[in-house]
């Protein structure tokens, strides 16, 4: 673990991060109304408490990188530029919102401008997804870093290990954010992995990894621009533990009895919102005007947001039965956006040295040949004899033409030859 | 490039070759590589080694080790991968070493890529591609006909070609559509079917059927290593007198109704043959399609000739057992013919 805690933000940088987690926590306190109001069509998942690594961990990235947000990361949402009113629609199921009622909850992403890709409910799948993105974009030349997050129970996942351990391998320009919060659903962190650190995980994929206190945004956002930048230059994988608490249940029907009340308690008074204010009060960087402004500027925002997505109506029943299919280039025009010279990738050129390199592993040659030995499914003369006088049945590609009989015949004859 | 029937109409285009089917596999991978670089090949041992199979054999040579990436035994990761790099333009294939181990990513296939376009309009532009099928001794886990749990998703595309003209036509189209296609390669028919491919690019559309052998007694339906099985019996049943019109399915999902239903309405019978086992095979879907759509066509009932309904076994006489053959079709179709 190596780290260093130095950085120096700027005022304004200090200043959003603030906002943010403010936002964050305001735009969910404004969902748990209209979940009490019935407006909320499934279930609420809160990331009360655990503002600070969403917010921080996110404000590291440009606006060209890739995030693949875990349900509670409202924060990353909010700080790639997602308008809380697509938040809200998202939960009421609303034809406006991003999935125009096809998914709920965070449950979206945006290909073309935010670069957010969808989470899943199966935690550990996006793992391998954003580390294609970031071997894809470091094929493209575009210089992207890859992020996603995962909890202290999706990490014991097997997509977990399978991604982690194939980014390790390709040395992906990505980013895992591993959300310790001590809970996953009713069951403790001691009960899933007999480990002190989830980091140390990092240790069997040889990547580098960092602990950090989750509650402490300057901490989260310090380690991650570290951690991001390391993985742009071409480091490799980083694996960070943010430690945290989930303060409430799993959902907004559990009201989380399991949790024992002296833990409760000491997290409550570790609320990270609660210290940032007092650092920024310390640092002169905030005082009771500049909250104030910030109070009313929210209070606006979100009474409009939440009045605009009030106000969009339920998608017509009839939308359930498209789009299950791209219909080609007047549904997406998929074009790759390249950013290196694609002569690099195309042949003759293609066949140099790769942008990375795996020490000790040669460019080896296969056993070569059309004729090489297959698995199965080799013809007896092949096997035997590697050579042209293999003679394997010819089936006429044109279906019912003069010649075709004869063809048929002889494929026929293998068919029942092999079958026996 | 093809009739409206799907029929392809330049099979033996001069100045094309006659190739393997897995020649024609290699072929696809290699000319869509040549023709477009964001294309890109992902999968266990198809780098230095060329693949188990030799699919991929002189692709790393030409294309670079960016292109062509030799990867972990991670079926789920490999298609993660291609997931995530299908959302920035690139067309990835993935090689599954075996079929069979299609399953160790179903999560990630079934929940994650097939459902994408539809919940959040994100298109995943990818092929998954391996061999399958049994018929050459390899076993419960290395002959698998895995078709029908896909099938059962939408949002997925599945072909299964039966030769090397479709197979190299289908995969090229493949790694042109817009959306993750599945597509499968009977290990069977690797060396022992060859065929005319023409020497110019072509492609075969997804999703259409094609008669091979044209009659008027009974239709059979089939695809793949039983295909080829079908043709044979077809053979046999015109010594007899009996004419079957023998229809290659191709695609299995989008299934090709417009040519079943043509042709059912023509001779009023229909057998399907299919390798996958028998207990919710894709003949059983075809039986449904049949009742909503041609039951008063219908001068019998919809028989099927499938596999058994166990897991692949390895021993010969028990593999052939298990199998359907040409006997067993010829049997099925001549009980048929009687009605």
């Amino acid at each position: 673990m190596t780290k260093q805690m130095s950085r120096e933000l700027t005022r304004q940088q200090y200043l959003d991060l603030y906002y943010y987690m403010r936002l964050n926590r305001a735009v969910e306190d404004t969902m748990v109304k209209l979940f009490r109001q019935n407006k909320i069509v499934g279930g609420l998942y809160s990331s009360l408490g655990q503002e600070a690594i969403s917010v921080g961990t996110a404000y590291t990235l440009q606006k060209k990188d890739w995030i693949a947000p875990m349900i509670r990361n409202i924060g990353a949402l909010l700080v790639k530029g997602v308008p809380p009113r697509d938040i809200f629609m998202q939960h009421m199921a609303k034809y406006d919102s991003p999935t125009k009622g096809k998914d709920g909850t965070s449950h979206f992403g945006d290909l073309d401008n935010l670069h957010i890709v969808s989470p899943i409910s199966m935690l550990g799948d996006l793992i391998p997804v954003m580390t294609g993105v970031a071997i894809g974009g470091r094929y493209l030349g575009q210089k992207v870093v890859a992020m996603t997050w995962i909890g202290d129970g999706g990490s014991s996942t097997g997509v977990f290990h399978e991604g982690l351990n194939f980014a390790a391998t390709q040395k992906a320009p990505f980013v895992l954010i591993l959300e310790n919060n001590l809970w996953a659903y009713s069951t403790p962190v001691r009960r899933q992995v007999p480990l002190e650190n989830l980091a140390d995980r990092a240790k069997a994929y040889g990547i580098e990894s960092y602990i950090v206190d989750g509650n402490n945004v300057v901490a989260v956002y310090t380690t991650a621009i570290e951690a991001v930048e390391r993985a742009r230059a071409g480091e490799g994988p980083i694996l960070i533990e943010a430690k945290t608490f989930r303060r409430l249940g799993h959902a907004q029907h559990d009201p989380a009895e399991y949790v024992p009340k002296e833990m409760r308690a000491y997290w409550e008074a570790r609320d990270p919102i609660a210290l940032y204010e007092k650092f920024l009060t310390r640092e002169k960087l905030l005082d009771a005007a500049g909250k104030k402004e910030i109070d009313e500027k929210l209070d606006v925002l979100l009474t409009a947001e939440r009045e605009f997505a009030e106000n969009s109506p339920m998608p017509p029943a009839e939308f359930a039965q498209g789009g299950v299919y791209c219909t080609g280039d007047d549904c997406h025009k998929i074009r790759a956006k390249w950013e290196r010279s694609i002569g690099e990738v195309t042949p003759p050129k293609s066949s140099v040295k790769p942008v990375w390199t795996v020490p000790g592993f040669g460019s080896g040659r296969g056993s070569g040949g059309a004729d090489a030995p297959i698995h199965f499914g080799d013809t007896p003369a092949v096997m035997e004899k590697p050579a042209n006088n293999s003679r394997p049945a010819k089936v006429a590609a044109k279906p019912v033409a003069k010649g075709a009989k004869k063809a048929r015949a002889a494929a026929a004859s293998a068919s029942r030859k092999a079958r026996r | 490039m093809a009739r409206a029937n799907g029929a392809p109409t330049n099979g033996s285009a001069k100045g094309g070759a006659e190739i393997t089917f897995l020649e024609a596999i290699r072929q696809a991978m290699f000319e869509e590589m040549e023709r477009d670089s964001a294309v890109l090949l992902m999968g266990e041992d198809v780098g230095v080694y060329g693949g188990a199979f030799k699919t991929s054999e002189g692709l790393l040579e030409r294309f670079g080790w960016e292109r062509v990436i030799d990867t972990p035994i991670s079926e789920s990761a490999i298609i993660g991968a291609a997931c995530g790099m299908s959302y920035l333009g690139l067309r990835p294939i993935c090689e599954m070493q075996f079929i069979d181990f299609i399953v160790c990513a179903f999560n990630q296939i079934t929940n994650f890529v097939a459902k994408g376009h539809y919940l959040w309009n994100a298109p995943a532009p990818m092929v998954i591609r391996g061999p399958s099928g049994g018929g050459v001794h390899g076993g419960p886990f290395h002959s698998a006909n895995p078709e029908m749990y896909f099938i059962h998703t939408p949002g997925l595309k599945v072909i299964y070609p039966s030769t090397p003209y479709d197979a190299k036509g289908l995969l090229k189209a493949a790694v042109r559509d817009n959306n993750p296609v599945l597509f499968f390669e009977h290990k069977f028919l690797y060396r022992r079917i060859k065929g005319d491919v023409p020497s110019e690019d072509y492609t075969v559309p997804i999703g259409k059927a094609v008669v091979r052998r044209e009659g008027k007694h009974l239709t059979i339906l089939s695809y793949a290593a039983m295909m080829h099985t079908s043709l044979e019996a077809a053979d046999a049943l015109a010594k007899e007198g009996i004419e079957a019109e023998v229809i290659d399915l191709r695609t299995l999902l989008p299934l090709d109704e417009e040519t079943i239903l043509t042709s059912v309405k023509k001779t009023n019978k229909c057998l399907v043959v299919h390798e996958d086992t028998k207990t919710g095979g894709i003949a059983g879907e075809i039986a449904a399609i049949l009742f909503e759509k041609a039951f008063h066509d219908l001068d019998g009932p919809l028989v099927r000739v499938t596999s058994l309904d166990t897991p692949v076994p390895y021993a010969p006489t028990l593999e052939e057992h298990f199998l359907p053959n040409a006997k067993k079709v010829f049997s099925a179709a001549k009980e048929l013919a009687r009605y």
